[in-house]
């Protein structure tokens, strides 16, 4: 698989007290252990298990995924613009890796 | 009776098909959860609590185009005040091989309760999402959705 990379719709800016919405995607396959190889051997299950959004290293969203997210996997998420500063995605990888996307806003 | 092998279905090719058809119907199906695995998962994810219907919007359609990315979107009514929020949507599909299908946690922080994604669908089956107040009630909805292309 080639290394996943991220795709994020992230506002620059926003006002206080507004809710913004973060759309993001993540090139990944979602193997989920349940399909084989042409010779019958399993292919070992591959995920990403668990997404968060932090805003200014607070946890806005944390989501446990489990086999049932599709491939590369298309989320939508909301979170309450309170001052500026920089939106981390960071996905977990069943292999341990973690995946990181960042943006800044600027909330007036 | 001669023009039959010309133009129309030949013996051998009405077998052909009728063969190719038996094989696809023997093809192995992965093993899909029961509603009773499901039940047993959400007894885990929410530690007993009982569900009521309600305030609960599930939404996905009636009938999969496929059933390896289906869109699904679950919102909830809530203020999301530090006193009146919601603490996680649970969504959890009857028919696939795992019943688990993710969890979402949320804080004021997060503005409002919603969230939507693309799940797979092994086959026809219900649909659930599960919302925690932080008052410890549990609320849900389900919605059973045809699925004619499997993606699991």
């Amino acid at each position: 698989m080639a290394a996943p990379a991220i795709k994020a719709r992230i506002p620059a800016q926003a006002k206080k007290g507004e809710v913004i919405e973060i759309k993001a995607q993540i090139t990944h396959d979602m193997e989920s252990g349940q399909r084989k190889h042409p010779d019958g051997t399993p292919i070992p299950r591959r995920i990403i298990n668990k997404f968060v959004c932090t805003w200014n290293k607070d946890v806005v969203v944390s989501s446990d995924w489990h086999t049932a997210m599709s491939a590369n996997p298309f989320v939508t998420i909301y979170a309450l613009a309170t001052e500026s500063g920089k939106i981390t995605l960071t996905y977990h990888d069943d292999n341990g890796e973690k995946y990181e996307h960042s943006a800044d806003i600027v909330v007036s | 009776m001669v023009s039959q092998h010309k133009g129309g279905w030949s013996r051998r090719r009405v077998l052909a098909a009728t063969g190719a058809g038996a094989a696809a119907a023997a093809m192995p199906r992965l093993a899909a959860a029961t509603p009773q695995e499901a039940d047993d998962m959400v007894k885990k994810l929410l530690g007993g609590a009982a569900a009521k219907e309600g305030k609960v919007q599930l939404r996905l359609k009636d009938i999969a185009e496929s059933g390896a990315a289906e869109p699904v979107s679950v919102a909830v009514d809530s203020p999301m005040t530090a006193a009146d929020h919601v603490k996680a949507i649970h969504v959890v599909a009857e028919g696939n091989p795992a019943p688990g299908v993710s969890s979402w946690f949320f804080t004021p922080r997060s503005g409002k309760a919603e969230i939507a994604f693309r799940m797979r669908l092994g086959k026809t089956q219900t649909v659930r999402a599960y919302a925690v107040m932080s008052d410890g009630s549990v609320w849900m909805a389900k919605q059973e959705i045809k699925v004619t292309i499997g993606g699991c």
